[in-house]
């Protein structure tokens, strides 16, 4: 009778420790699946990137970052429209009277406050890329309320320093790194 | 639906339908009840699918002789207009096409607006349109760009550098998308490998479209729920596809029309000067169908918010199934709605007309009320009327206004609850 009951008891504690399993089980399948999706994330997200980086620009178009302008045949008043990294950049060789305008501005009365200094280390020659910063249109010459450049697209006006004045766009015309590598040579980029 | 226990009539169609139900898909599609009462303004969906598999025969046939490179984009494009064989008449019905396009989608748009279509239980249908609109617009965007003429080449500049109005990562975005500093010969290939991605995404975003819709059945002008098949309905074969195919002839005139007499008439004459990043044309415009959103980009004087305001102005009828409170679907029953429909049609047409003009003066005055009066239609306009307004009684089936009054009415009903 005895070895009987202690049958039955063993058997309970068996089922005991069996239950018991069957919960650590769960708890490792969890493990499992939350290691195994996390792995496939991390494999799926590195399988992307080459797919959306491949659409950055490539080493080709990274290799025409610079270009050297000769600019010995501009006079003062005039503005030559060259292409870089296949945007126009403007040279403008300004005069007296513009170099003065852009100077005594306030700085209250810009948008986009930046000085006529900073965007022209040498006040005769002001360079900076020809694209609207409102939706990249090219703006035109001696044009507009400022007498600097009018964008026809979206009607910004720009100041003699291209410094944006009226209209939708939110920043001053981009001064790009240039360099003079001779009196007559401007490097850009 | 009574398609279920259909069975084939021979044996080899039994055998066949057995493994692949396709012959229990065709006769749901004949004979699946539709509405009696449809009008020709629900002859649109057939339409759009005619436009659509247009587009795309004459689209591979193009890109046959097509070259996507800055260098040859343009000239292959003169090529295949003067060289090509009937290459003038397969452009010619391609670029005319998307203009059709979107005439017809923008009255099956605006059909679904005045019956209410959109309505519960038929929101997932309207998205998935939605969805198909915004796939579209892409797909037109990016085909504009491929003769790479200066409209294409100033159009891809304006609407990409729309992206740079998001804060911190937008510059960075603009330059993933050209795969450059400006648009460029990079941008040129992959628009064109997006161009021709794209229709066969909507094709299969039509296929769930048409799914959607065959789930609760077709609305009708009266917009009640009606029972099927009963007296209310008739069988998809033949009679929608008769009328379907009359109101396609005499779309297909239309069509003709522009194909043959006035092919460059819905153009810019500036798409035909080559690309040159140098200089700007006078006056950028998008193309016809893009211009209401176009007038409301720029009726904001603020860069980010314009954008903001643009894409709202689509997105936000994605929700619209939320935005009208009104149990009654047809505009038939909604004295007031019927008259802000009306004037909502009209301030889309205005707002058209203001993005094809100059932005300044009276032109964006006009251009910013109806900007204003756009979203207010949405916002305000619609969840308040659902409570304020009184509609008128609604019938209770397609055949009682028919019937109405007459002993008949009784008759039908009776025979109609037979029938179930």
């Amino acid at each position: 009778m005895n070895s009987y009951i202690n049958y039955f008891k063993s058997k309970r504690d068996n089922n005991k420790s069996y239950f018991k399993c069957l919960k650590k089980k769960t708890k490792r399948r969890d493990f499992l699946f939350t290691a195994t999706t996390a792995v496939g994330a991390v494999g799926a997200a590195a399988a992307v990137w080459p797919m959306v980086d491949q659409m950055n620009p490539d080493a080709s178009v990274k290799a025409l970052a610079s270009t050297e302008v000769d600019v010995s045949s501009l006079k003062p008043g005039n503005t030559i429209t060259v292409l870089w990294r296949g945007k126009p950049v403007f040279i403008r060789r300004r005069t007296k009277e513009e170099i003065d305008e852009a100077r005594s501005v306030k700085m209250e009365d810009l948008i986009h406050p930046e000085k006529d200094e900073d965007r022209a280390k040498n006040p005769e020659w002001l360079v900076m890329l020809g694209v609207c910063t409102h939706l990249g249109c090219v703006p035109l010459n001696d044009k507009g309320d400022y007498k600097g450049w009018f964008c026809p697209c979206h009607g910004s006006h720009y100041d003699t320093s291209g410094r944006i004045r009226k209209g939708p766009a939110p920043l001053n015309m981009e001064v790009p790194k240039y360099e003079f590598v001779n009196a007559n040579t401007i490097k850009i980029g | 639906m009574s398609d279920h226990d259909y069975r084939p009539k021979s044996k080899v169609g039994q055998w066949f339908n057995d493994r692949l139900p396709l012959l229990t898909l065709a006769n749901h599609l004949t004979d699946y009840p539709t509405p009696k009462n449809l009008n020709y303004w629900w002859t649109f969906g057939g339409i759009l699918t005619f436009c659509l598999i247009t587009q795309i025969i004459t689209g591979l046939t193009l890109a046959m002789h097509y070259i996507a490179h800055a260098d040859m984009a343009f000239e292959s494009v003169e090529h295949i207009m003067r060289d090509v064989n009937y290459g003038w008449l397969i452009r010619y019905i391609h670029a005319n096409g998307a203009s059709m396009f979107f005439l017809a989608v923008y009255i099956h748009i605006f059909r679904s607006l005045f019956y209410g279509s959109y309505k519960a239980p038929r929101e997932i249908i309207w998205i998935i349109g939605i969805i198909i609109y915004l796939l579209m617009m892409a797909a037109a965007f990016m085909g504009y760009v491929l003769p790479w003429g200066q409209m294409s080449f100033w159009g891809a500049t304006v609407i990409t550098n729309l992206f740079s109005a998001i804060p911190l990562v937008g510059e960075g975005i603009v330059t993933w998308l050209w795969g450059g500093y400006s648009v460029d010969n990079p941008t040129l290939t992959r628009f064109f490998t997006l161009h021709y991605l794209i229709p066969f995404l909507i094709l299969g975003l039509v296929v769930l479209h048409i799914w959607a819709l065959h789930v609760p059945g077709n609305n009708n002008p009266i917009g009640i729920d009606i029972k099927k098949p009963s007296k209310d309905t008739v069988p998809f074969h033949p009679y929608i596809v008769i009328k379907d195919g009359f109101a396609l002839l005499m779309f297909m005139i239309v069509f003709a029309f522009f194909v043959f007499y006035a092919p460059n008439i819905l153009g810019h004459a500036d798409n035909y000067i080559e690309a040159n990043p140098m200089v700007t044309p006078a006056h950028i415009v998008p193309e016809w169908y893009l211009l209401p959103f176009y007038a409301i980009l720029r009726s904001v004087p603020d860069k980010l918010l314009g954008v903001v305001a643009m894409l709202s102005a689509i997105l936000i009828l994605a929700v619209l199934p939320w935005l009208d409170t009104s149990k009654i679907r047809s505009a038939v029953f909604r004295p007031l709605y019927k008259q802000f429909y009306w004037i909502l049609v009209a301030d889309v047409l205005i707002l058209g007309y203001m993005g094809a003009m100059p932005a300044e003066g009276l032109y964006l005055l006009i251009a910013r009320v109806a900007t204003a009066y756009y979203f207010l239609h949405f916002l305000v306009i619609l969840p308040v009327l659902g409570f304020k307004e009184k509609t008128l009684p609604i019938p209770l089936s397609i055949t009682e206004p028919v019937l109405g009054g007459s002993p008949n009415l009784a008759a039908a009903r009776i025979k109609e609850s037979k029938i179930e």
